[in-house]
């Protein structure tokens, strides 16, 4: 074991665990004012219900003895995390109790990633079922295929085998465009399908209430990408410096080309653009960070800004209401990147690859394809499914004139802004009792 | 008495405050509006889509003023507001009964 190592990736799951967060005042404050808390509301109940299944059998699922094909781990191998306490017990050069942490942070963000598309609409019960859902049967499973690296012995034999894009296929996700990515990306695209539009899209505006809120999420989340890629070096060494400093460059470039096209597309140079930029930067170089030079960061970052930017046009075209562009900037900016490494890849880079820019030929780029589309089609699939299974059992979407009024007060009775009102309601002096069934009564008959 | 009800745009109020004040119009009740005029609205680009606004934010004042002082009253309002371009606004006048002070009971123009 090695301290260093461990200090670091403990620090990094910090940094991972405060983008969800972050993310919740990103999308927060692009929506509109009446519909912000459960907004963040969708983020924190992803963090909920996402958190405990890691631990009952999600690391399982994903880091367990291989069932076969390199496509699922046993799930209750390691159920509650038994067996993973131990002093002896290492992944690499650090505990493992200390992975599995790390491993934590993203499942839970993978998952809040994908609200985004549903803002303003969906109803926060089913949104927590479909989120334990997705996580189960979308993203535990693709995690393994990227994430499950074999475990070899001194003389490079494989002692036990991982998933299949990681090792059979040997497409490079240094930390999670596809597994987190194009996986969150392709589910908004199927939810934003499953939900239908909001009333009044696309002939009303709805601009961002908050700004500043937007900007201090893409703050957080930068701040907290360190920690999903220079940690997913899993060590504090070489791989975690460079990749640390692709984080910055990349995202710098893709800011600048996402406003360019703005000022070039639209006349002004928006600040929900640069916002956008530095997560489409971050999105594109999570995949690439450990296989390209800063050189070639700088070329994906700005590729990333110039395409999301143009991609988030596409859903006015083909008529999904993608609210808060996850398919534009995720799903976009995770093929990007994923498929860029084939291109941009440069052996002087930790992950000593070749992509066709440097020599290596089409190799690496058809590896990255079908690691890609593979993910991008199962995640599609089976988040259609599992969206119009909670549409169809439970329901998925508020009432219009919950919608309308405020989604804010109907799901969770408050507002992200009280402000002083003529018709505030007085309390009664008594403590509500079955507070549950009679709120839920009176609530519907007030509103 | 009268009532004058000015719709101008926002970046002129301070112009016509002022002018009033000059002219001793000695109160007067300012709201921010939405609303159209033959120019209808206009359109907007925002992240890579086009829409149409319909309602022009105005900034609407409300002046009530003897008979004697309309002429002065419109004339001062309409020059401080006009640009010239299309959008500047419309003034209106409208007769009234009667003002009551509520502080003091004063009824007419003795309430203004």
């Amino acid at each position: 074991m090695d301290t260093g190592d461990t200090a670091w990736v403990l620090t990094s799951a910090a940094l991972v665990l405060l983008m969800t967060p972050g993310l919740a005042f990103f999308y927060g404050g692009m929506v509109r004012s009446k519909s912000v808390l459960n907004m963040m509301m969708m983020s924190l109940g992803a963090m909920a219900v996402v958190g405990v299944l890691w631990a009952l059998y999600g690391y399982s699922t994903v880091f367990a003895t291989d069932l076969g094909g390199g496509l699922l781990g046993k799930p209750f191998e390691f159920f509650g995390l038994d067996g993973l306490l131990a002093a002896d017990q290492l992944s690499g050069t650090i505990p493992t109790i200390v992975f599995v942490s790390f491993q934590a942070v993203f499942a839970i963000i993978t998952v809040a990633l994908i609200s985004g598309a549903i803002a303003d609409r969906a109803r926060f019960g089913p949104w927590l079922l479909f989120a334990g859902l997705w996580a189960t049967i979308v993203y535990f499973p693709v995690a393994h295929w990227v994430f499950d690296f074999d475990a070899k012995d001194a003389d490079g034999n494989v002692t036990e085998a991982g998933g299949w894009i990681a090792n059979k296929l040997a497409a490079i996700d240094f930390a999670g465009g596809t597994a987190v990515h194009i996986n969150a990306g392709a589910a908004a695209l199927a939810l934003a399908i499953v939900l239908g539009k909001r009333v009044g899209w696309p002939k009303e505006p709805m601009k961002p209430h908050s700004l500043p809120l937007v900007v201090l999420g893409a703050g957080l989340l930068w701040f907290g990408w360190f920690g999903f890629n220079a940690g997913s070096a899993l060590g504090a060494n070489v791989t975690a410096g460079v990749t640390f400093v692709n984080t910055i460059v990349a995202t710098c470039a893709a800011l600048l080309g996402w406003l360019i096209v703005e000022r070039v597309r639209d006349g002004k140079a928006t600040t929900l653009g640069a916002a956008s930029g530095i997560v489409a930067g971050l999105v594109a170089i999570t995949p690439a960070c450990s296989s390209v030079t800063p050189l070639g960061a700088i070329a994906v970052g700005a590729i990333a800004g110039v395409l999301c930017a143009l991609a988030v046009s596409l859903k006015y075209r083909f008529g999904y209401d993608d609210s808060l562009d996850v398919v534009g900037v995720h799903l976009v900016g995770g093929l990007v990147g994923t498929l860029l490494i084939g291109l941009f890849a440069s052996d002087k880079a930790p992950a000593a690859v070749n992509g066709l820019f440097y020599g290596g030929g089409v190799d690496q780029l058809w590896r990255q394809a079908v690691g890609a589309f593979a993910v991008l089609g199962y995640s599609f699939v089976l988040s259609l499914a599992l969206g119009y299974l909670v549409k169809f059992t439970v329901g998925f979407r508020a009432s219009e004139e919950a919608e309308v009024s405020s989604i804010d007060e109907a799901e969770h009775a408050e507002r992200a802004y009280e402000y002083g009102s003529l018709t505030s309601a007085r309390g009664t002096g008594k403590a509500s009792v079955a507070a549950g069934a009679t709120a839920v009564l009176e609530g519907s008959n007030k509103s | 008495m009268k009532l004058v009800t000015a719709i101008i745009k926002p970046f002129t109020l301070d112009d016509v405050k002022g002018a009033l004040e000059q002219l001793g119009v000695l109160g007067m009740t300012v709201s921010e509006v939405q609303g159209y005029g033959r120019q209808k609205g206009h359109t907007e680009v925002y992240r890579g889509a086009e829409y149409s606004v319909d309602f022009v934010p105005k900034i609407k004042i409300e002046v009530v003023i003897d008979d004697a002082a309309v002429e002065k009253v419109l004339e001062a309002v309409v020059e401080a507001a006009r640009t010239g371009k299309i959008g500047d606004g419309k003034v209106w006048v409208t007769p009234v009964d009667t003002v009551v002070r509520v502080r003091t009971g004063e009824r007419g123009t003795d309430a203004l």
